[in-house]
Formats: C-alpha cells, sequence, structure tokens
C-alpha cells in the first residue's frame, strides 16, 4: 500500500456535497422565480387588455347582489366588502355550530361502537361504513333534496311536537318572546359558568393541601339551574313565547333556519362524525386494560376510573387528529356553494362573476380559509399542550 | 372414576349455549344493555319494515316518469331510464361502447395488478399500452374513430378518469414533496413546507375556483388548457400535499440506523432513498395512503362545482328535467351505491395487502 492510495487526490469542487447543495437549491429558486415572474407578467398584460381593474379596490363599491341570510344587516346597497363580511360570518355560524354537535355525535358513536351490546356496536359500525364512503357534496344534495322534495309546504307542515314545524322552506321553531329579563338570566348564566369553573378550582386546591373533598359536581350543578332561575322568577317570570304561526303561504314568527343551512349542517355533521367515531373509539381502545384494573385496584369508582384515568389519557390521543377533523369541516363548509347557502366562497364567488377579478377573489378565499385553519391549529395546540403528560 | 364421568357429562345450563346464550351474552347483559337492545330493536321494527316496503314492494322499476307518480314506492324507473347518460353523459350515444370498453379495460388492468407478486417491468409496459388504448378510445382520431372532444367527456368515465390520474400522478409528488420537507437544503425545504401547509389550509374548492377562473388569466394570450386537464392538475396539486404529509410521517419513522447503515455502504441519497428509506416508510404509511386515496376519489365529485360533468352532475341534469324532478332520493342513492362500492373495495384491498 504506497501513500497515494491513503491520501488520495483532492476531489474536484463539484464533486463537493455541500457546494452541490448550493447549486441546487440555486436553480430551484431561480426556477421558481422565474415562473412566478412569467405568471404574473401574463396575469398583468392579460388584465389590462380585458380592462379588469385589479387591487382591492373593489371593496368599496356597491355590491347590488341580495344574501339570503345574514346575522348583520346587509342590502344590495352596501359594498362588496360588507357582502363579503356577510359571508365569513356565516361560514362561522356553520362551522361553529357543526363542531360543536359533530364531536359530540362523533363521540357518542365511537361509545357506541364500543358497546358490549352487539346491536348497538354493530350499528355504530355500520353508520361509520356508510357515511365514511359517499362524498360529503352527494349527502348534502341529498339532505337538500329532501328539504325541498320530501318535506310539505307550509299548509301541511310537518310538526313533531309542538311549537316545531318541518317544512320545504326550512325549520320553524318556537322561541321565548323578547323579554329584558331574558337577557339577564343569560348574563347570571355565564356568571354561574365562570363561578363553577372557579370553585372547581378551589376544590382542587383545598384537596391539594388539606386532603379534603367538596362536591363541586353537585354545586356547580345547583348554581348553573337556580341562580339562572332565581333571577327569572324576580322579574317576573315572562311566559310568553313567540311561536311560528302560518299566515298566508309561510309562517310568521318564531325562529327559522333555512333548508340550504340544515342541509348543510347535517350533511356537515353526519359526514364528519363518522370519522370522529373511528378517532374516539382508535382513543379508547389505546388505553391498556391495566390501567382500569390498576384504577380498580385502588378503590376508585367506575365513574371515577372513567374520568381520572382512561379519558385524560384518551383525550391526548384524541386530540390531534380530531383538529384536523374539524378543520376537515370547516373547508368541507365551502360546499355550501353547491346548494346555495350564502358562505364566504358564495359570496366571494359572485364578487369574482360581478367585478371580473379572480385573482383578488381567489387570494381573498384562501387567506381567509387559511386564517381560520391556522387560527384552530394555534388554539388546539395550545390545548394539547395543556393536556401532555407533565413528566417529572 | 365415577365422578369424573359424571362430571364429563354434565353440560352447561342451556341458557348459556346457542342462541340463547348468544342472546343473553351479547345483548341482554344487564338491565341497562336490555333496555337499550328493545328500544333500539322498536325503532328498528318501525323503520326498517317501512323502508323495504317503500325501496322494493311498492317500487316500480321500468316505467315513464308519469307512472312513476302515480307510484306509492320508490321510482328506479329514474334510474333504469336514464342508466346511459348517467353513466356516460354527454358522450355521443353510438360511440359509448368506447368509453365502456376504456373503463372495463382500466378495471381489468387494476384487477390483474392487484397482486404484488405480478409487478415487474412487463407489467410496467403492460400499463403504457393500457393507457394508449384506453386514449385512443376516448379521445378518437386514430384507427378511423371519430374524435371526441373533452368537453363531452363526462358521467362515470370522467370520474374515473380524474381519480385515477389524481391518485396515479399526486403520489410521487408527494413523495418528492415530503422529501424536500425532510431535505437538509434550507431553500427546497422551505418551498416544500410553504406549498404542503398553504394546499393543506384551503378547501379543494378554491384550488378548483382557481383553475376554472384565475389560471386562465395566467396563460399568455391564446394559449388555452382544457377545462377537464385544469381540473385534473388542481386535485392532483392538492392531493399531493395530503400525500406528503402521511409520507412525511412514515419518513420520521424511520430508525437513524438505517441511514447510517446505508451510508456506511457507501450509497449515495438518490440510492439510499430508492433502496434502503422509501421502501420501509412507504410500506408502513399503506393504511393512511389509502385513506387519502379514498378521499381523493371521493373529492372528485366537487368538479360539480366548476360545471363538469361527472356522475354527480349528470344525476343532478336528469332530475332537472321535467320528467324526472322529485326522484332525487332514488337517483342519489343509486350513485351513493355506485361511490360506496368503489370505496369499500378500495379500504378492503388496504386491509389485505396489510398483513
Amino acid at each position: 500500500m504506497n501513500a497515494e492510495q491513503l491520501h488520495p487526490a483532492k476531489s474536484h469542487f463539484y464533486n463537493d456535497e455541500r457546494f452541490r447543495a448550493v447549486i441546487y437549491q440555486l436553480v430551484t429558486a431561480l426556477l421558481v422565480a422565474a415562473l412566478g415572474y412569467y405568471l404574473i407578467s401574463n396575469v398583468q398584460e392579460n388584465m389590462a387588455k380585458q380592462s379588469i381593474a385589479s387591487g382591492f379596490g373593489f371593496v368599496d363599491k356597491e355590491a347590488a347582489f341580495e344574501i339570503g341570510e345574514s346575522l348583520i344587516d346587509y342590502s344590495a346597497a352596501d359594498t362588496y366588502g360588507r357582502a363579503l363580511l356577510v359571508g365569513v360570518i356565516n361560514t362561522l355560524k356553520v362551522s361553529a355550530i357543526g363542531m360543536v354537535l359533530t364531536t359530540i355525535l362523533g363521540a357518542f358513536i365511537g361509545v357506541c361502537m364500543l358497546s358490549s351490546n352487539w346491536l348497538v356496536s354493530r350499528l355504530g359500525f355500520m353508520y361509520v361504513e356508510l357515511f365514511q364512503n359517499i362524498p360529503v357534496l352527494l349527502q348534502l344534495f341529498f339532505f337538500y333534496a329532501l328539504f325541498y322534495e320530501a318535506f310539505p309546504g307550509p299548509r301541511q307542515a310537518l310538526n313533531p311536537i309542538p311549537g316545531l314545524f318541518i317544512t320545504n322552506r326550512g325549520i320553524d321553531f318556537g322561541v321565548p318572546a323578547a323579554d329584558p329579563v331574558w337577557g339577564m338570566v343569560i348574563w347570571v348564566l355565564v356568571g354561574a359558568v365562570l363561578l363553577s369553573y372557579g370553585l372547581k378550582r378551589w376544590a382542587t386546591w383545598r384537596q391539594r393541601t388539606t386532603g379534603r373533598q367538596f362536591p363541586v359536581f353537585w354545586v356547580s350543578t345547583a348554581m348553573l339551574l337556580f341562580l339562572p332561575l332565581v333571577v327569572w322568577l324576580a322579574g317576573g317570570a315572562p311566559t310568553e313565547m313567540d311561536v311560528p304561526v302560518l299566515s298566508g303561504f309561510n309562517f310568521k314568527g318564531g325562529l327559522n333556519i333555512s333548508p340550504e343551512f340544515s342541509a348543510l349542517l347535517i350533511g356537515l355533521v353526519l359526514y364528519t362524525a363518522s370519522f370522529i367515531a373511528q378517532i374516539v373509539r382508535a382513543g379508547i381502545q389505546s388505553i391498556n386494560r391495566g390501567q382500569t384494573e390498576a384504577a380498580m385496584s385502588i378503590g376508585l369508582k367506575p365513574g371515577l376510573v372513567l374520568q381520572l384515568v382512561i379519558f385524560p389519557q384518551a383525550l391526548r390521543v384524541i386530540v390531534p387528529p380530531l383538529t384536523s377533523q374539524l378543520l376537515n369541516l370547516t373547508k368541507n363548509s365551502s360546499l355550501a356553494v353547491a346548494i346555495g347557502y350564502p358562505d364566504f366562497v358564495q359570496v366571494a364567488g359572485t364578487t369574482i362573476n360581478q367585478t371580473g377579478q379572480a385573482v383578488e377573489g381567489v387570494a381573498l378565499m384562501m387567506m381567509v380559509y387559511l386564517s381560520f385553519s391556522l387560527t384552530t391549529s394555534a388554539f388546539m395546540n395550545w390545548y394539547n399542550r395543556r393536556i401532555k403528560i407533565v413528566e417529572r | 372414576m365415577n365422578t369424573m364421568e359424571s362430571s364429563r357429562e354434565i353440560r352447561p345450563p342451556s341458557n348459556n349455549v346457542g342462541v340463547v346464550g348468544w342472546l343473553k351474552h351479547n345483548l341482554f347483559n344487564g338491565v341497562f344493555n336490555s333496555i337499550i337492545t328493545l328500544v333500539v330493536l322498536a325503532v328498528l321494527i318501525r323503520v326498517v319494515p317501512q323502508f323495504i316496503q317503500w325501496a322494493f314492494i311498492d317500487a316500480v322499476w321500468f316505467t315513464s316518469g308519469k307512472e312513476c307518480h302515480e307510484a306509492s314506492g320508490a321510482c328506479w324507473s329514474v334510474v333504469t331510464k336514464n342508466i346511459r347518460f348517467n353513466i356516460f353523459g354527454y358522450y355521443p350515444y353510438d360511440q359509448q361502447w368506447r368509453p365502456l370498453l376504456a373503463m372495463l379495460l382500466l378495471v381489468g388492468m387494476l384487477a390483474y395488478s392487484r397482486d404484488w407478486k405480478r409487478w415487474n417491468k412487463k407489467l410496467g409496459y403492460g400499463w403504457l399500452l393500457a393507457l394508449f388504448v384506453m386514449g385512443v378510445l376516448m379521445k378518437g382520431g386514430l384507427f378511423g374513430l371519430e374524435p371526441v372532444e373533452t368537453t363531452k367527456w363526462s358521467g362515470l368515465p370522467l370520474t374515473l378518469l380524474l381519480s385515477f390520474f389524481g391518485i396515479a400522478a399526486s403520489y410521487p409528488l408527494g413523495v418528492l414533496l415530503a422529501l424536500g420537507r425532510q431535505s437538509d437544503m434550507i431553500i427546497i425545504r422551505s418551498l416544500s413546507v410553504v406549498y404542503i401547509e398553504m394546499i393543506r389550509g384551503v378547501p379543494l374548492i378554491t384550488l378548483l375556483f382557481m383553475s376554472s377562473v384565475m389560471f386562465p388569466l395566467f396563460l399568455p394570450e391564446g394559449v388555452t388548457i382544457d377545462k377537464v386537464l385544469r381540473a385534473q392538475a388542481a386535485i392532483i396539486l392538492f392531493t399531493a400535499a395530503y400525500i406528503a404529509e402521511v409520507v412525511r410521517g412514515g419518513l420520521q419513522a424511520m430508525d437513524k440506523g438505517q441511514y447510517e447503515a446505508a451510508e456506511s455502504m457507501g450509497l449515495n441519497y438518490y440510492q439510499t432513498m430508492r433502496l434502503i428509506i422509501l421502501p420501509q416508510a412507504l410500506k408502513i404509511v399503506i393504511p393512511p395512503t389509502v385513506g387519502i386515496l379514498i378521499s381523493a376519489f371521493k373529492d372528485t365529485s366537487l368538479v360539480v362545482i366548476i360545471a363538469l360533468y361527472d356522475i354527480l352532475n349528470t344525476t343532478k341534469s336528469i332530475l332537472n328535467t321535467p320528467e324526472w324532478t322529485g326522484f332525487s332520493t332514488e337517483a342519489y342513492i343509486f350513485i351513493a351505491i355506485v361511490y360506496y362500492l368503489c370505496c369499500f373495495s378500495m379500504s378492503q384491498y388496504s386491509r389485505r395487502i396489510e398483513k
């Protein structure tokens, strides 16, 4: 063996890994930049030729189109900006209600799938198989068609319970008539919730320091029930209800939920729940049986085993995939455009059609959904950190 | 001896075995469970016979829309009378054997390729040939076949086309993105991260809108790209981001020793990935990947919104004709079954190859 073999000639610089990495990256960056420049210059040229305005100036112009339902005051004389805001609020409304309902339904079905009752667990599995394997858009069309085809007109309204009417114009139900007392009741309820939370923390602290327990559950329940009740009684106990009444061809009074909103909500909730059920089932099954046995052997009651041992651990497995499913629900709410619910995508789509400013419109859509996604995942990450195992 | 013999003869109590035992164990173990069983049974008894009555006994199968309105049960005629339009859409009527043949060819090739052991170079060439034949069958213009424009492609062939190419093209792109995200090169990594997170943060609909209303503005004047192709590109770009996230999970699950062993054998990056890392990483993530592919298949139905006529949209246009309005339930149940069968067979296949 001679010296030359032990110390080989220095390799060329273009064989150096680091040098190559720099070159690869420069080439990629240049390609991306060139593509971006090419596309943008094309857009500018095309927009100039078709005399389409650019920029977001259109948000201050008059929208001149009506929106079917809105939580804030809106008319066709308002600006595009306000129309888009209505869209955002409508999207938020259906997503927020949908998230709550789908989590409850999904958790319920997930627990059903694990039931020792054969019938119940079979039905749970059937539900999941069925709803997971059918496109959500088809489900939305199906439920929407159910409203305008299968349900009767207002004169023959279905009336399953007094005060609730299901028709092809949506769902109408009675609500308590407006009275200042109800506002106070709601504030007292909020106060009671906060108070119970404080009580829980205080009870935990006391148990840690003195070992004495405090019946938090019963006291909180009593507070939540009785404080609002007392306020209601003190305010003169208003019992008047605002019940929908048939007048002419439609219902007057009460609260109306449009068929578009109902179909969208039902479709999204049922579809997403089938995925959440699987997540919840997997989460509970991931907890070792030994945990249950250990908890029982130290003398915890079955309810406490679930509350203190199984649930906190299962939650850690459940939360990350649950987050992505809830985000999916928000994103899928954009399918509203297909059944005519005025969500953000629909309003933005109308705006694009009227102004021709497709680039800005699509960019707005993406920005809005990106910010929803980022906010939700930020919140869920915070929650996830909170429930993480604190190891010594 | 005597005691042993008699103990052998003692059988378990009759209410612990057989049908009764099974019922007792699975449906009536405890008061609470018994009540639930009875309630569920009561609901089923009310609902199921009614459904059977509607769907089968009172149903009409091959009548005109007028007779359907008089029938008290389901009107499956909306499916049977319109089946050719429902499946083939606006494809020229006398040429519809061509998409049928193309679909049969696709299904046949998929069925043959389902076994890993048959995967070799010859099968690869077979697929190239099959894709070429399918393309010629659909598009025409060669071998004396009448040319058919892509705007006429619709119904089930369009759904299968969008999902097959969506899945086939997004998979390698997704793997590349996942490798990019794991790369040490900062520019490539950040580009991949931005791409993946941005796509995953927005609904598919915005990408489809982009492809249908925004993309034409991006092209120089005079150049147009086919609408089907644009939607196809949107589906591929969307699915790739999700596949990238799944594959990244597989790459992160790989043991560091695998990389070190490959390096110590003198393999370069490309060889390490192709021969050592990817075969193992991709195998770990088969179940979530199939989940993504199933949702990609279901998501092709979203092209309804940009007015492409996939099988969902052909159904909708049947329901818009005056003769067949009002039978949405039946028509939607039919295509729900079509989608269900496709998705179900995909998930069954993934369960089989997992074993």
